[in-house]
């Protein structure tokens, strides 16, 4: 639902010299939902998260919040705070003046903002190790210190670059469970960027697709997982088959296709146990190449080699025509 | 095997305790001998005596001369800290490029391709009575007669001490500067911090190790140098690297070694004392 106090970005441009970082784009990012960015390297979703933190001057174009123009404040004006990559916490700061520093930089007296600080640590459960110095700190820990120094400025708007790139596997779908709780705890809005699909999945009210500098779709994560727009977000999103079908491209999700004895001729090129599913590559006469995500049972009831023809079926209402 | 990895371990240490041990501990042995040594006008002879230490902290001379010594390395380290951090600052944080910042920090480096004494001796003529300094102040009629403490007195020979030594602070504090995640920079700003409270509450506490490396570097060569206050002060000046230096002209050798002696320990005291203090603020 639109509010007053959403975050809109209008006609929003970044150009470096001749190369055009974000081209032109429009978006509303909903008051207090979890937005992700989702691109491959280079697509532009840093440079836009970037000036929405006030980190990179605005080419062309507004970033409102609140129904004020923000484009041209300073970062802590803005009513937003950003998370980095590599949290950039202070080396030589222990974790409650790292937290506490912003409240240090207006003024506020040591006792008030040592409490403040300690609040925001407890929020992140990181009370005990407040004394600690960055250094002394796991990546996790770390991650939570960045978090509590970006939310002590109480924002409206928390920003997240790449926030769970640097942890290990298992970490990362911890943190991540953390994040989205949090998000919901504090009831503001998250604008999250990543390169992950899984990860966008996971945590996401609202995907925004980017390629090339510009939107490619957004929308509520099923909507763009189960209708992708093009041909890119179809095949960035994973899962899904991109092939020619009667004089247009059409997507079909991977575990949609089914093995049977007539259907689609194809050419086993690779198979792939992964535990649940096996995943079965093969290539058409046509030259495509095609996934089906097989179920377990009923790969192994009829096992198929490297080589081997196969054909596969399926249900003529699961595709999907592409737009682009 | 265990053996034999053993004696490689101590065959690879060899090198470079003969080359300590030849050209460090032999000779500081050696100065400390002398340093008990007696002497006449025309001989010095092997012994065990307290004189030379005992003339060197008795005499009011001699604890003047410390006292200028200090004095000299304080004032030089203040400004070849003031200077030094500012040319660092502005090349690592305001200039962008890569190769514009080699390109500027070679220049810094120019001045170093010649003698250190000729870069001294050009002060003269431009600081003396009629020298460029004097006769350009009087031309624009800023002052009516020259000044006679731009030469041969200590602001001359602090001046000279802070052209030779200040970029042995820039280079030490740029190195730790470049080293410095800009993210940092990035995030205090972010913050709400201003660029005057990021360069106080960021920066500076992180460019402390190279500020400390610059530090011991001006004031050990501060500290032991006899040749720029000589040149500079028109002898009329004296530090404790002049005392050693007189010393040996007259074939003093004991005087001279006992003076080293004194002057080595107060600067390895200094040392300490600064290692102690980066020390301390890393633990807090």
């Amino acid at each position: 639902m639109r509010s007053g106090q959403d975050l809109e970005l209008v006609h929003l441009s970044k150009r470096y010299g001749d190369t055009t970082a974000v081209d032109n784009i429009n978006h509303v990012f909903l008051n207090g939902s979890y937005v992700c960015l989702l691109g491959p390297s280079g697509c532009g979703k840093s440079s836009t998260l970037r000036m929405i933190a006030g980190h990179e001057s605005v080419s062309d174009g507004s970033i409102v919040l609140d129904g004020h123009d923000i484009s041209h404040l300073s970062p802590a004006q803005r009513g937003t705070a950003m998370m980095f990559q590599n949290y950039a916490l202070f080396p030589h700061l222990s974790v409650r003046d790292n937290v506490a520093f912003s409240l240090h930089m207006k003024g506020v007296d040591k006792p008030t903002r040592h409490k403040a600080a300690d609040e925001m640590l407890e929020l992140v459960d990181m009370t005990h190790l407040a004394d600690r110095l960055p250094d002394q700190l796991s990546g996790g820990q770390q991650q939570r210190v960045a978090l509590a120094r970006a939310l002590v400025t109480k924002p409206r708007v928390l920003l997240l670059d790449e926030p769970l790139s640097a942890l290990d596997p298992f970490l990362r779908i911890r943190m991540r469970a953390e994040l989205k709780r949090l998000q919901r705890e504090l009831g503001i809005t998250f604008i999250h960027v990543t390169h992950g699909q899984d990860e966008a999945l996971a945590l996401a009210d609202e995907i925004v697709v980017m390629n090339n500098a510009v939107i490619e779709q957004a929308g509520p994560a099923r909507d763009v997982w189960m209708a992708p727009r093009t041909e890119f977000v179809a095949r960035f999103m994973g899962g899904h088959n991109v092939i020619s079908f009667e004089g247009h491209k059409i997507a079909l999700r991977a575990d949609e296709v089914r093995m049977a004895d007539t259907g689609l001729p194809a050419t086993v090129t690779a198979v792939e146990y992964q535990g649940a599913h096996v995943s079965l590559t093969a290539i058409t006469p046509a030259g495509e190449e095609i996934v089906a995500l097989v179920p377990e049972a009923a790969f192994f009831a009829a096992p198929k080699e490297t080589g081997e023809a196969v054909s596969f079926v399926w249900d003529e209402g699961r595709v999907h025509r592409l737009q682009a | 095997m265990a053996m034999s990895r053993h004696v490689t371990g101590w065959l690879q240490a060899v090198p470079l305790t003969v080359v300590l041990g030849c050209f460090l501990i032999a000779p500081i042995i050696m100065i400390v001998v002398v340093s008990f040594w007696g002497a006449t006008e025309f001989s010095i002879y092997p012994a065990f005596q307290f004189d030379n230490y005992s003339y060197l902290f008795g005499s009011a001379v001699v604890w003047k001369v410390f006292f200028a010594t200090f004095k000299y390395a304080f004032i030089t380290w203040a400004f070849t800290l003031a200077i030094g951090f500012t040319v660092a600052y502005f090349l690592a944080f305001h200039v962008r490029t890569q190769s514009m910042q080699i390109a500027l920090f070679l220049l810094c480096t120019i001045p170093f391709w010649t003698s250190n004494i000729i870069r001294m001796i050009s002060w003269i003529p431009f600081l003396g009575r009629n020298g460029i300094a004097n006769s350009t102040l009087i031309s624009w009629g800023v002052i009516d007669e020259p000044l006679e403490w731009l030469l041969y007195s200590d602001f001359s020979v602090i001046l000279a001490f802070v052209h030779l030594y200040t970029l042995f602070m820039v280079v030490p504090i740029f190195n730790t500067m470049m080293r410095i995640d800009r993210s940092l920079i990035e995030a205090a700003v972010d913050n709400g911090a201003t660029a005057m409270q990021t360069l106080r509450h960021v920066i500076l506490p992180l460019t402390k190790p190279g500020i400390m490396i610059g530090t011991i570097f001006v004031v050990t060569l501060v500290m032991g140098d006899f040749i720029t206050v000589r040149f500079m002060s028109g002898s009329q000046k004296a530090n404790v690297g002049r005392l050693i230096s007189n010393d040996i002209s007259l074939l003093q050798y004991p005087s001279a070694a006992a003076t080293s002696v004194v002057l080595l320990i107060t600067v390895l005291i200094v040392i300490g004392i600064l290692l102690r203090f980066v020390n301390i603020r890393k633990e807090l």
